[in-house]
C-alpha cells in the first residue's frame, strides 16, 4: 500500500514537473485515464472486478543537420490502482540518415508484418502483457540497426544487446495465467543468460502493388517456454533461429495479406502462419463511411502443443470508419477456434472529443471455451475497458 | 513554283484548321497548356492549416506539412506530416501518384510504428473529415481528364476560360466539374463539382496567388464549401518553398518512418 502511494506520488510529480515543458513544440504525448470493469468475480481472492489506472507517455523528437540526424525519448509510466506500477523508455535514440543507408542506435520499437489478427514476423522487441492483453504493447529493444537503402530495396541488420524478459500481468491482475509465473526465477538457453546478444536482418522491398519482407532472427525468444514449477509456471527462455516472410497484395479494394514464421529451438521446429484479406467498401452511398471486411486464417503446426490459441482459428472482422470530424472509427472481431474449443469477441472504438481528447472503448468476450485450447484460461475475464486520453 | 502551291494551299487553310477546333481540343488545349507552364518546380514544402466549418459554424483545425517531388514522366510524389489534432500528431501519409496506373500510398502510424499500404481506390471519401475528397488534393495530372472548352467569362474581373472537365479515372464522386481557369496566370479561380447524379454538389474557390521563382503561381487559401451538407472547408497554404533538392530517396518508406 506504501509502495502504491509512492509510485502515484511520482507519477503526479511527474506530471506536473513535465507539463509546464510539454508546451514547447518539440514534446508531444498523453495523459490518459483507464477503468476496467469485468462482468465475473474474480476466482481468486485478491482479485477485483473493477479496475482503475493512470498513465503518462511524453515524447520528445529533435531533428537537425538538414533533418539528417535525429534524437528520440518517449517513456512510458502507468500508475495502477490495485496493482504495482510499471514504466518502460519506449524510445531513446539517434538516428543518422544519409542518401544510401541509416544507421539508428539506442532503445527503440521495430514493427514488421501485415496481418490483424497477430503478429507472428514481429519479433524485435518483447511484449508487454502488463499493458495490454492482446500482446500489442511492446517494450524498447535497445539496438544498433543500418539500414542499406537500394534500389533493389532496404536491408536492414540488427544487433540486438539487452534482452528484455516478458511482463506478465501481476497476480492481483485479471487476465493473468491460471498458475503465477515464477518471473524472478526465469531461466535461459544462452550460457550468457538475458546478457545474449541477439542478432536479425530483414529484407523489404515493394513491386507494383505488392509489399514484401525477408527476415531472420538468431537469438533468445521473446517467447518463453512456461513449464509447471512448484505452483507457479517457469519462463525458459530458448536460443531460435525464426525466418519470417511477409508479403501484402494492395489491389484496388482487396488487400491479401501473409505472414509466415518457421522457428527452430529447443530441439524442435514448427511452422505458424497468417492468410486473409482486407476488402474494402469506401464512401458508401456519398456519406464518407468506409466499411472493411476482414478476415484471417491462423494456423500453428505445434497443434495442441502451441504456445498459442490460435493454431487453428478463424478471425472475421468489420472495420468501421465515419471519417467524420471526430475520426470515430471501430473495429468488430471475432477468433473462433475451427476444432471448436473456443471463440473470442472483441470490439475496440474510438472517437476524439473536442480537439484534445480522445475516448476508447474496448471489449472482450470469451465464449464456448474448452480446456483443450489455451482461451479457456480467460473464460470468466469477459471484460469492457474504457479510456480517455488527453493529447498533446 | 509548282512546289509552293500545296504551301500555300496548307497556309490559306490553316487558319480555318485553327477554327474547326472542337470544344474537346480546345479544352484540352487549354489544360496542356497549364501543365507546361507549371513544370519545372522540382520540388516544393508548404505548411497547411485546414480549418473545418459544419452548418453551424463550429470550427476546428487540422495542421500538416507536405512536401512534393515534382516527377517528369509520371505523377508527383509527396509525403503530408499531420501536426494536429494532437492525437494523430506524427501520422505521415507516403503518396506515389501515376498518370496511366493507381497511385501507392503507405501510411506511418506512429503509436504502432507501423507502415501499412493503404489502397487508393479511396478517390471520393473526404480527406481528414474535410470537404475536400482524396481526389481533390491528389496530384492533377492533364491525363485524368477529358476536356471541353464552353466559352470565355470574367471572374471577379479576371478574364478566363470556362473548361468542363470529366474524370477518366474509375470510382471518382464526380460526374463533372467546370473550371475557370485564370487566362493570365492558367490557374484556377473556381472549379464547380457535380455529384454522380449531375447536381451541383460544392464550389471551391481560389484566392490570394502569388508569384513563386518568377514563373509558378500558388494560392494561399482555397475555399471549399459543399452546397448539400452546408458544411465548408478552408485550406490555407503557409510558407511555401520550392527546390530543396529533395531526391526520390526522400519520398520512400524509409523517410516515411523518420518524418518528424
Amino acid at each position: 500500500m506504501m509502495k502504491r502511494k509512492r509510485y502515484l506520488s511520482i507519477i503526479l510529480l511527474l506530471i506536473i514537473g513535465v507539463l509546464p515543458v510539454v508546451a514547447h513544440a518539440e514534446w508531444s504525448g498523453n495523459v490518459s485515464a483507464k477503468v476496467s470493469g469485468f462482468k465475473n468475480d474474480a476466482l481468486a481472492d485478491n482479485q477485483e472486478s473493477i479496475y482503475a489506472s493512470f498513465s503518462i507517455q511524453p515524447r520528445y523528437s529533435k531533428a537537425w543537420d538538414d533533418d539528417r540526424q535525429l534524437f528520440g525519448f518517449e517513456l512510458f509510466v502507468r500508475a495502477n490502482e490495485h496493482t504495482p506500477s510499471t514504466a518502460d523508455i519506449r524510445e531513446l535514440s539517434w538516428i543518422y540518415s544519409d542518401n544510401e543507408w541509416e544507421f539508428r542506435a539506442g532503445i527503440r520499437k521495430v514493427f514488421w508484418g501485415v496481418t490483424e489478427s497477430q503478429h507472428l514476423v514481429d519479433i524485435i522487441n518483447q511484449t508487454d502483457f502488463t499493458e495490454s492483453f492482446d500482446g500489442e504493447a511492446k517494450l524498447g529493444q535497445p539496438m544498433l540497426n543500418l539500414a542499406i537503402i537500394q534500389d533493389w530495396g532496404t536491408v536492414d541488420l540488427f544487433v540486438l544487446p539487452g534482452f528484455r524478459e516478458r511482463r506478465y500481468p501481476h497476480e492481483d491482475a485479471r487476465l493473468g495465467f491460471p498458475f503465477p509465473i515464477a518471473e524472478a526465477d526465469a531461466r535461459f538457453e544462452a550460457d550468457s543468460e538475458e546478457k545474449h546478444v541477439d542478432y536479425a536482418v530483414r529484407w523489404s522491398h515493394y513491386i507494383g502493388d505488392w509489399d514484401f519482407g525477408l527476415s531472420h532472427f538468431y537469438g533468445t525468444s521473446r517467447e518463453p517456454r512456461l513449464v509447471p514449477f512448484g505452483n507457479q509456471l517457469l519462463p525458459i527462455y530458448d536460443l531460435i533461429h525464426q525466418s519470417g516472410l511477409d508479403v501484402q497484395a494492395t489491389l484496388d479494394n482487396w488487400l491479401l495479406k501473409l505472414e509466415a514464421i518457421r522457428r527452430d529451438g529447443a530441439g524442435r521446429e514448427f511452422i505458424a502462419a497468417t492468410a486473409g484479406f482486407e476488402y474494402s467498401f469506401f464512401d458508401i452511398q456519398s456519406s464518407g463511411v468506409d466499411i472493411g471486411i476482414v478476415t484471417e486464417f491462423l494456423y500453428d503446426d505445434r497443434d495442441s502443443k502451441a504456445t498459442t490459441p490460435f493454431q487453428n482459428d478463424t478471425m472475421l472482422g468489420v472495420r468501421l470508419a465515419l471519417n467524420d470530424e471526430q475520426s470515430t472509427d471501430a473495429l468488430l472481431g471475432v477468433i473462433y477456434d475451427n476444432d471448436g474449443n473456443g471463440t473470442v469477441l472483441s470490439v475496440e472504438a474510438n472517437r476524439r472529443l473536442g480537439e484534445d481528447f480522445k475516448l476508447t472503448l474496448n471489449g472482450y468476450l470469451f465464449t464456448e471455451t474448452k480446456p483443450e485450447d489455451p482461451v479457456h484460461a480467460y473464460a470468466n475475464e469477459d471484460f469492457v475497458e474504457l479510456e480517455l486520453g488527453f493529447y498533446f | 513554283m509548282k512546289k509552293l502551291i500545296p504551301v500555300i494551299i496548307l497556309l490559306i487553310l490553316l487558319p480555318f484548321n485553327v477554327f474547326s477546333q472542337t470544344a474537346e481540343e480546345r479544352g484540352l488545349e487549354i489544360a496542356q497548356e497549364a501543365d507546361r507552364r507549371d513544370t519545372g518546380w522540382k520540388d516544393m514544402t508548404a505548411n497547411i492549416v485546414m480549418t473545418l466549418r459544419n452548418k453551424q459554424g463550429a470550427e476546428s483545425i487540422r495542421e500538416n506539412r507536405t512536401r512534393t517531388l515534382e516527377m517528369p514522366n509520371d505523377g508527383d510524389k509527396s509525403i503530408t506530416i499531420f501536426d494536429s489534432p494532437a492525437d494523430v500528431k506524427g501520422t505521415a501519409f507516403l503518396s506515389h501518384t501515376h498518370v496511366k496506373k493507381s497511385d501507392d500510398q503507405w501510411l506511418y502510424l506512429p503509436a504502432l510504428k507501423r507502415i501499412k499500404r493503404i489502397s487508393s481506390s479511396n478517390k471520393s471519401g473526404p480527406f481528414m473529415g474535410s470537404e475536400f475528397a482524396y481526389e481533390d488534393i491528389s496530384s492533377q495530372e492533364v491525363e485524368k481528364y477529358s476536356y471541353k472548352y464552353i466559352k470565355d467569362e470574367i471572374v471577379d474581373g479576371r478574364d478566363s476560360f470556362v473548361i468542363e472537365r470529366f474524370p477518366e479515372y474509375e470510382k471518382s464522386g464526380y460526374s463533372k466539374q467546370v473550371a475557370w481557369l485564370d487566362k493570365e496566370m492558367y490557374q484556377p479561380l473556381k472549379i464547380t463539382f457535380y455529384d454522380r447524379k449531375n447536381t451541383l454538389l460544392k464550389t471551391l474557390t481560389y484566392h490570394e496567388y502569388k508569384l513563386y521563382l518568377d514563373k509558378y503561381w500558388r494560392s494561399s487559401r482555397m475555399e471549399m464549401v459543399n452546397h448539400q451538407t452546408g458544411k465548408s472547408t478552408t485550406l490555407a497554404w503557409q510558407e511555401y518553398k520550392f527546390q530543396n533538392g529533395f531526391e526520390e530517396r526522400d519520398f520512400d518508406k524509409n523517410a516515411l518512418k523518420r518524418m518528424r
